[in-house]
Parts: C-alpha cells; sequence; structure tokens
C-alpha cells in the first residue's frame, strides 16, 4: 500500500502545500517509510478499547454569553499582507 | 413518466447569542468590516476556543422542542477546507455525536398533517463574508461574521414537493422564534436554507441522485429554486442524461440553478475531533431547566386558541403564526373585554392587513394592543359603529391618539338620540315621495337608498340597527 | 554572578546588592558575546531594559516578589504583543504578535525581564533544533552537536548561563529532551495545568508549556508563575496551584521509584543505562524502594504519537495561508496559487512532511487505521502509565536513548529522529508530568534522568529532583568555557 508520487500530489493539494516537482518522490519515499513505522500499531487488537481524545478526563467548561472585546482591527490588520478599507484582500474569489 | 421529487432541507439558523460561540466578540448585525473581528475570529496563532453556554442551552431548548434526543455527551469537530472566509482552515463543528439527535416537526399542507423528520441538529461557527465588490480585481474578505453560532438543523428527506418543503420550512422558522433561539431574519441571513433535491420514477424505493442548491434565504426563493431544479433534472433524465451530484447556486435574477465553480472537486473534510474543546455535557438538570423554560409552543398553542377563542382552524393558525402575534392578539381580548371574534377579526383582518401593505412586522406595529383594545371596547359598547371604527383605525394607526380621543375630537360618536334620527328620517321621507311610491309599491330594494340617505345625513354616526329599525316602522304608513 | 540561582539573584536584587537593569545588561552582554550558539531568535533589549526600570522601581518600594527584576527567555512560540513571534518558521518571520500569551502575561505580572526569544525547532517539530528556518544551535558542551529539540535554543541558552531560565514547551518531549542533552532541568507538567492560550499549536492535545532551568528549585520559581487556570484555554485544568517551594525539602524516605522493564533494552546506549541505575542507586541512598514496572505497549507510542501528533498540526496549520498575517508569496495568480506558493516557500521540509502524514492520515478511508487506531492505542499506553503509578510513586528511566548527537548527523532520515523519542513522547500520550535533571556526563556530554509522576503531582516531581540535586552537583557542572 505504498503512496504513490501521484498520491503525494493529491495530498499536498488537500493541504494547499506547494512542492516543488523533483521534491516529490523525496517526500513519497520519507511518508512511506513513517506509514511503515505507523503500520505497525495494526498488530495489536483494540477492537474493545475506547479512542482517547485527551488526556484529562474532563467535560467541556462554558463561557457566559458577554461581549468583552473591543475593536482593535487597526492593531491586527497592521500585520496583515494587503488591506483595504478595512478589508483582507485575497486573489478574486469565484463561487 | 410519472416522477416523484424528494426534498431534504439543511437549516442554518443563527442563534440569538450576544457574543460569539467560541469568543467574546458580538454578534450584532451590520457592524463595520472587521470591527467585531478579534484574535480567535481571526484565528491568529495560538488563540483557542471557549464555548459560549447560551449556544448550547438554546441547542438544547430547540432538541426538547422538537421532541429529540439531546446526547448527553457531544463533541465538536474541526471540518478542514481552505477557503478565504474560512480563518483557521477548518470550521469547528459537530460531525459524531451532535448535540440533537432524531427528532420531528408535523406540517400541514393542504389541510393533510405530515410528520417530517428530523435527522440531527448540530453546532457550528459561521463563516466570514467575501465582497465580490472591485478592488482591483480581488475580493475583500469581513470576518464580523466568523465565528456567529449556527444551529444546523438537518431533515430527513421527507419532502415530496416544494410546497411541502416551504410548509417545513416556514414551521421551523415559526419554532425558532417562538423558542427565541434564533431572530429569524432572513435578509440578515439569520436563517439559511440549503436543499437537497432529487427525483425518481414514481414508485422507485431508492432515491435519485440530489444535488444541493446553497445558502437560499428566502421562502419564495426556495419554492422557486426547487421547482427549477426539479424541472432540470427531470429533463436531463428524460432527455437520456444523468444527474450529477454537485453544488448548485440559485440565481434569484434568472430564476435558476446553476453549478458552482468553486465547490466542484470533490470534499474530503478530514473530520476529527477538535482537540482544544471537550465533551460538551448536557446533564438532566439543564434539560429539565431548559423544558421550564419552554414557551407554549405553536401546535399547542393553535389547539388552545381553537378552543378557547372559538377559532377555526385557520384562523388560529394565522393568530399564532408568531409568539407576538398570538401574545397580541391575547392582549387585546384581555384589555378591551370584547367578544373573542371580534378581536380576531380586526387582528387578522384590518391590523394584518395593515401591517403586511406597510411591510412591518406585529412588533413594529404603529397600533398597541392597548390602542386597538380601546377601539374595540368603544365598537362592543355600541359608541360607534363598525364603519366609523375602520376610519378612527385609520386615525390610530397616523397618530399617538387614543381611540376615545379620536372620536371625541372628531364627533364620531354613534347618535343614540332616537328623537334626533326619527327627525331626520321624517324629513328624508318627505323630500322623496317617488321613492316612497316605489317602496310602498313592492320595491323592497328602494329600502337600501333610505338607509343610505340616513347615514349620509348622520356622517354615519347613527347606529345602523336603530335606523333600520325606525324606517321599516315609518315607511308602514 | 550568572552561576546564581534565581532565589540568590532574587536576595541580591532585594538586598540592593544590584539593580535589574545592571544584571539584565549583565545577561544581554552574556548573550552578544555567546551569540554564536544561535540560541536567540530575537534579543529584545530595549524592551528588557525597560522592563528591568519597572522592576527596580517596584524593588524599590518593596512590592517585589520572587520574579521581579529576573532576567528570563521565553521559547519563541509564545505570542508577546508587539514582539516578532516566529516558531522557528519563515512563515511567520514578520509576524509581531498583536497580543501576549497567558504566560507571558503571568511573566509579566510577576515582574520578570524578558531578554529575548529563544531559537527553535520550526512550530516545535523536531528534536534536534535543526529544523529552524533560523539556524541549528549550537549545543554549548559541544559546540559540533545539537542541543535538542525542539526547545532547544531555550536549553542551550541556560545550560550556558545566557539566561537565568527559559521557558519551553514540550509535545512529545521538547522540553525534557534538550534538557537532558544540555544538562540542565526541565519540567513538563501535567497536560492542562499551564494554559496553551498564546502558545503557538503544534498537537494540541499534547503540548504543554513549561520551565527549563539550572535546578529544581529554579524550575519550582518559574512553574509557579506559569501554572493555573486560564479560562481562556477550554483544556486548561481548573486545579488549584500548590507551593512548589514548600514540598521541595521533604525527605524521600519510602518513595516508591518504578523502572520499566521497556526502558532498558539494546536500543538504550549502555553508558546512559549505567548513569540512570547510579542515579537510582542514590535514591536508595535517599531512602527510596526501587520495583520492576511495565509499559507493555511503549513501543506503539512512536506511531501513536507520531498519527496524532501529525493529525493534529495538519489541521493546526492552516491558518497559516497568507490571508492575515504571516508570509505571502509574490504576485499570486489566484486563491489556490496564493495558498500553495504561500504555504509550500514558507514551511519547511520537516513541517511540510508532518502536514501530509496528517492530512493523509485523517483522510477518506484511512481515519479508522490510524487516527482512530492511535487514539485508541493512546488510551492502552494510558492505562499502562496508570497501572504502573499505582503500584509505584514514579517512574524513573533515561530520557534520550543517547547523548547530544552531531548537527547534521540524523537530519537527513526522520526515522531515526523520531524513534530516538522514545522515551518521551509516551508521556505527553498520557498527559503526565515528566522531567529531565542532569545525572552524568558520558564523554563530557550530559546525561538526563527521567522522572514521571502522577498527574498534577508536579510539587512531588521537584521534591524528588531537589532532593538529588542536594545530594550530588551534576546540575552545576558549567559547559567549559562558558563558566
Amino acid at each position: 500500500m505504498a503512496l504513490s508520487a501521484d498520491e503525494v500530489n493529491k495530498i499536498a493539494h488537500l493541504a494547499r502545500l506547494g512542492i516543488d516537482e523533483q521534491d516529490i518522490e523525496h517526500y513519497a519515499s520519507d511518508l512511506n517509510n513513517i506509514l511503515d513505522l505507523m503500520t505497525q500499531m495494526g498488530e495489536l487488537n483494540t477492537d474493545d478499547v475506547q479512542p482517547m481524545a485527551h488526556p484529562l478526563d474532563q467535560v467541556q467548561r462554558l463561557r457566559e454569553d458577554a461581549v468583552k472585546e473591543e475593536d482593535q482591527r487597526d492593531h491586527f490588520q497592521k500585520i496583515a499582507p494587503q488591506t483595504e478599507n478595512g478589508l483582507y484582500l485575497v486573489p478574486k474569489v469565484i463561487d | 413518466m410519472a416522477w416523484e421529487t424528494v426534498i431534504g432541507l439543511e437549516i442554518h439558523a443563527q442563534l440569538a447569542t450576544k457574543s460569539k460561540i467560541f469568543s467574546a466578540a458580538s454578534t450584532a448585525y451590520g457592524a463595520e468590516a472587521n470591527t467585531q473581528a478579534c484574535e480567535v475570529d481571526l484565528g491568529l496563532p495560538g488563540v483557542l476556543p471557549v464555548l459560549n453556554q447560551h449556544a448550547v442551552r438554546m441547542a438544547v431548548k430547540f432538541g426538547l422542542a422538537i421532541d429529540a434526543e439531546i446526547a448527553p455527551y457531544s463533541i465538536f469537530a474541526r471540518k478542514n477546507y481552505f477557503y478565504p472566509d474560512l480563518p483557521k482552515g477548518y470550521q469547528i463543528s459537530q460531525f459524531e455525536l451532535p448535540i440533537v439527535g432524531i427528532g420531528h416537526l408535523d406540517i400541514d399542507v393542504d389541510g393533510e398533517s405530515k410528520r417530517i423528520g428530523v435527522t440531527r441538529a448540530h453546532l457550528e461557527e459561521d463563516a466570514g463574508k467575501s465582497l465580490h465588490e472591485d478592488f482591483h480585481g480581488l475580493t475583500g474578505i469581513d470576518l464580523n461574521r466568523a465565528g456567529t453560532p449556527l444551529l444546523e438543523i438537518v431533515s430527513e428527506p421527507d419532502m415530496r414537493s416544494a410546497k411541502e418543503a416551504v410548509a417545513y420550512m416556514r414551521k421551523l422558522h415559526e419554532l425558532v422564534r417562538y423558542l427565541g433561539v434564533c431572530d429569524g431574519n432572513m435578509q440578515e441571513g439569520s436563517f439559511r436554507c440549503d436543499a437537497n433535491v432529487s427525483v425518481r420514477p414514481a414508485g422507485q424505493t431508492e432515491f435519485g441522485t440530489r444535488a444541493e442548491i446553497k445558502n437560499i434565504n428566502s421562502f419564495k426563493f426556495v419554492e422557486k429554486a426547487i421547482n427549477f431544479e426539479v424541472e432540470r433534472q427531470i429533463d436531463v433524465l428524460e432527455s437520456g442524461g444523468k444527474v450529477v451530484q454537485e453544488t448548485r447556486l440559485y440565481d434569484a435574477n434568472k430564476d435558476e440553478t446553476r453549478s458552482m465553480r468553486s465547490k466542484e472537486e470533490a470534499n474530503d473534510y478530514r473530520y476529527f475531533p477538535d482537540p482544544d474543546l471537550l465533551p460538551v455535557h448536557i446533564s438532566d438538570e439543564l434539560k429539565v431547566e431548559m423544558q421550564s423554560e419552554m414557551p407554549e409552543l405553536p401546535d399547542a398553542k393553535k389547539q388552545r386558541f381553537m378552543t378557547q377563542y372559538d377559532q377555526d382552524a385557520e384562523s388560529a393558525s394565522i393568530l399564532t403564526s408568531s409568539r407576538a402575534l398570538a401574545d397580541y392578539y391575547e392582549a387585546v381580548v384581555e384589555q378591551s373585554g370584547s367578544e373573542a371574534r371580534l378581536c380576531s377579526n380586526w387582528v387578522s383582518g384590518d391590523l394584518l392587513g395593515a401591517l403586511n401593505k406597510a411591510g412591518l412586522d406585529i412588533e413594529q406595529s404603529p397600533v398597541s394592543a392597548e390602542r386597538l383594545s380601546g377601539l374595540l371596547k368603544r365598537i362592543s359598547d355600541n359608541t360607534i359603529s363598525g364603519k366609523i371604527a375602520k376610519q378612527v383605525f385609520d386615525e390610530l394607526w397616523n397618530s399617538e391618539a387614543s381611540a376615545d380621543d379620536i372620536i371625541d375630537a372628531k364627533g364620531l360618536k354613534q347618535i343614540t338620540d332616537s328623537g334626533a334620527i326619527e327627525a331626520i328620517i321624517d324629513s328624508i321621507i318627505a323630500n322623496n315621495p317617488a321613492q316612497v311610491e316605489q317602496y310602498l309599491g313592492g320595491k323592497d330594494k328602494v329600502f337600501g337608498f333610505f338607509v343610505g340617505q340616513v347615514m349620509k345625513e348622520t356622517q354615519g354616526k347613527a347606529n345602523p340597527g336603530e335606523v333600520n329599525k325606525m324606517l321599516k316602522e315609518k315607511l308602514k304608513r | 554572578m550568572h552561576n546564581q540561582s534565581i532565589s540568590e539573584l532574587g536576595q541580591a536584587l532585594r538586598d540592593k546588592k544590584i539593580s535589574s537593569v545592571e544584571l539584565t545588561q549583565y545577561f544581554l552582554d552574556r548573550i552578544k558575546r555567546h551569540a554564536s550558539l544561535n540560541s536567540f531568535i530575537t534579543v529584545t533589549e530595549e524592551l528588557a531594559l525597560q522592563q528591568a526600570q519597572a522592576a527596580d522601581q517596584l524593588l524599590a518600594s518593596g512590592q517585589a516578589r520572587a520574579l521581579t527584576g529576573i532576567p528570563l527567555a521565553q521559547k519563541d512560540i509564545f505570542c508577546m504583543n508587539g514582539v516578532k513571534t516566529t516558531c522557528g518558521s519563515k512563515m511567520l518571520d514578520n509576524f509581531i504578535a498583536p497580543y501576549d500569551a497567558t504566560v507571558i502575561k503571568q511573566f509579566n505580572a510577576a515582574g520578570a525581564v524578558t531578554l529575548g526569544k529563544l531559537n527553535m525547532d520550526e512550530f516545535a517539530m523536531g528534536s534536534s533544533n535543526e529544523t529552524s528556518f533560523y539556524g541549528a544551535v549550537q549545543n554549548p558542551w559541544n559546540t559540533d552537536t545539537v542541543p535538542g529539540g525542539s526547545s532547544g535554543g531555550s536549553a542551550a541558552a541556560v545550560a550556558a548561563r545566557l539566561t537565568p531560565a527559559a521557558s519551553g514547551t514540550d509535545t512529545g518531549g521538547s522540553i525534557r529532551q534538550p534538557a537532558a542533552l544540555c544538562g540542565i532541568t526541565g519540567l513538563k507538567p501535567t497536560y492542562g495545568r499551564i494554559s496553551r492560550y498564546g502558545m503557538i499549536a503544534y498537537a494540541s492535545s499534547l503540548d504543554q508549556g513549561g520551565p527549563m532551568a539550572r535546578s529544581a528549585e529554579d524550575a519550582a520559581l518559574l512553574l509557579q508563575v506559569m501554572a493555573g487556570f486560564d479560562e481562556k484555554d477550554s483544556t486548561s485544568a481548573d486545579q488549584p496551584v500548590p507551593d512548589y517551594l514548600a514540598e521541595l525539602n521533604k525527605p524521600l524516605q519510602g518513595l516508591k521509584i518504578g523502572l520499566p522493564q521497556e526502558f532498558f533494552t539494546a536500543d538504550l546506549d549502555s553508558d546512559i543505562a549505567a548513569a540512570v541505575e547510579t542515579a537510582v542507586a542514590e535514591y536508595k541512598k535517599l531512602g527510596a524502594e526501587v520495583k520492576d514496572v511495565s509499559l507493555p505497549n511503549l513501543k506503539l507510542a512512536i506511531p501513536a504519537y507520531y498519527v496524532i501528533a501529525s493529525a493534529e498540526c495538519s489541521a493546526n496549520l492552516s491558518r497559516f495561508d497568507g490571508v492575515r498575517f504571516g508570509y505571502r508569496c509574490d504576485n499570486p495568480e489566484d486563491l489556490t496559487d496564493l495558498y500553495t506558493r504561500s504555504r509550500g516557500e514558507a514551511f519547511g521540509q520537516e513541517v511540510k512532511r508532518r502536514i501530509l502524514m496528517g492530512t493523509y492520515a485523517l483522510s477518506a478511508g484511512y481515519y479508522d487505521a490510524y487516527y482512530l487506531k492511535a487514539q485508541k492505542v493512546r488510551r492502552l499506553i494510558s492505562n499502562d502509565f496508570k497501572q504502573a503509578l499505582s503500584e509505584v510513586d514514579v517512574i524513573m528511566g533515561p530520557v534520550s536513548p543517547s547523548t547530544a548527537f552531531a548537527i547534521g548527523e540524523k537530519s537527513g532520515d526522520p526515522i531515526q529522529m523520531y524513534l530516538s523519542d522514545i522515551y518521551t513522547v509516551a508521556v505527553n500520550l498520557a498527559g503526565l508530568p515528566g522531567m529531565s535533571i542532569p545525572a552524568g556526563l558520558v564523554d563530557n556530554k550530559p546525561v538526563g534522568l527521567h522522572i514521571i509522576g502522577d498527574y498534577f503531582a508536579e510539587a512531588r516531581l521537584l521534591n524528588i529532583a531537589h532532593q538529588y540535586q542536594h545530594v550530588t552537583d551534576w546540575h552545576t557542572q558549567c559547559p567549559p568555557g562558558f563558566e
């Protein structure tokens, strides 16, 4: 079930990660080695095991519904690559 | 071939919280771009979500109202995709274990009741908005809406016509407003609908391939979009083609649906439990508390109106179509002390008519329940006639004055002095001998002429019953 | 002066033997002198001197607390309002954080002085500090070797006495392993003990900040300030914070130490095994009992860890898209081009590898085999620890299978690098607290002793470490050239 270069390209696209064509094989080989390591988990029977998403056995704490944030637009947009009239600008979005 | 339509709806109801679902930024509509997007909403590096208690309570309340199972533990998941209005590159939503499980809603179509299944309802955050106005060929992103709490209510594919779909959507709209969990404002996008539409040959049990029509924001457009889509799919199938599973957009200007290019590629959302949030626990105590806060729901209220106020089903439906209208009606009945029928005629007739014409909701009515009651009192005690009352109502609508003030100021009181009316009748009979002849000669219709003359002479202030009685007496002779 | 403990420096400040400005300037000079270690990404000289001045005023008014006026340095993963916060990545090379992490707020409130931001593996992904966009950090014990990672800059700076102590973060060993390789004391607290708000996320269910210092006592002073419930972090523990100094001097009589057989296998360097055994023998002298315990699923900790960490990071790093902050590629043709080039140009190889891995592990058809399976293995590993910790008070063992390796030695082989995390990642999967304390030198390179305790047993761990440091002097050893 080795990953092909083509599959690596598909994953890279899902993750919107530009990878140079000449590096794809290299990534494919690394990922296959890592997958081999991960496949070791398959040897263990875990049929009756509850998956563990969090280290601590707690439930979600709920916040009071109150507005506590003030407008900091100018502060936040100082670090933005491109803004105009308070909007973040991106290449045209086509619906 | 006969075709059957199959429709399932996904409704996004914006929950009426003050702050966002995972941050303390305001959800108020209409603020200047990005002034209500805090560091959490912007998805800055390092920020974390904390769940809004009110959003959870509203979801539970909704679930109880549709008789649904409330999950004792529900989980938030990340739905991964890239879009500029989605700051984190994932939407926090629920996938496995939504907060509200299987429930149902009953709709009425053409006098028939039908039960529509609700598969689930889950909490999630809204995305921002992309503005396509011209920024030198670029798109502007406003993230004020990002993080607004939504309840996504997913129905079973139980509807068989656009009409049923609209009835379901209206019923849900009425319900969320009754519960106070959503303001239902469709122009502002507080209540939006995605429709999954497919067709199949009548009698076939398997579903056809469906198309999803995104983001429809009015009842009218839902009906139109579905009807267009059904016809399109039948055309495709009848000309030997195949319906493609895809996302489509309804264009209200052209009244058509079209394929959305941006959603063309098959999505792999890679849902997984959000490690920044823990399981949400809904205790039995919370459910009891929410149940105790539950208002009387539309169906129960309608039944009660039919018995308590002697209304037929249609009138009761109208009066209970919103909680505010029902409350208004009951206030009028109580305050005017008038007959329930008189009150319903005025509320669902004159008042709603005027509101519709002015494009106003009951909450915005210029005539309060108290002022309308003042008018109805004077009808009930015969101070004014029904006809004069309409004149007074117009004044109520256009001024701040009470009915009594208007009646006084304009001298609209009914003439109850029978001597005065008698004198007027006598003079009319004396001045119209020809008509008297005709009437006595058997032309009963001429009677109306006399009534009209009396009303004209009294400027409508005479009690019509009294006038009729007296005229009949006088013309006998 | 740079060999003094934080308590000693604090006393000197309160006794007006030195001002915070003088102390701060002293360390700033030291940082400059040893710039070739490359342990700092940003030195916040101006800010540090301002903070020191403010601290001196507090000291003068007698309102000083334990850390008031003490210079510290922060791992460059913690957002600091107005200060460049890079996370070791080209992606954030232009990122001036617009808000303070909770940990930073707490240090500021305590009156501590921030000398600067410390180098680290890119987005905390690495065990050698070689994945940093700002270049490898040198281990002060041997400048041809790595300091470990991902908190490599923190460990190197503390070991070289460029700062009295520093913050670090630990997702799979990122505090403990560099602490071991640089011969300092590092504590990864229980998951949830320290707020993660403002700490740039790598793997949210594993990440935990913690102190890195030269002694358990100094670490306790830092932890006292860093620990605590934070309403901005849903995963923060709503547990009272004990007085960590109060417990330090408790005797260890009757302490039960567990040694997992799975820690002492052929993969472990025999010199390190010997150093650990010597340290355990020291504990016996202090009255501890030693017992064998078992962590039967330990060998699956690495695959489970790398699946979970990669999956979480693949989503956590999606926000770096060139829209609201951070790197944006030149002249994007369209939206997809903006995303793929910005991310492709600004993320390094190891980050890309893990994003790809995580994206794959979560994708349709593979979720159950990888992600869900890893979560189940996580449960089993956590249960193993629970069982062991029901038999003993703490677990001891090695931190790293080898001492510091040469820069470049493993960087071409990710699997080799991942395997070196064998003793540390399991602790993060379970969410337990773990420490590394200096326990010897092999070929003049430090060896760390790993102490793993029960949930929220930080005070106990610090006590155990402190008692050892009371009778040994490994923690006071200074790398040659930095005395």
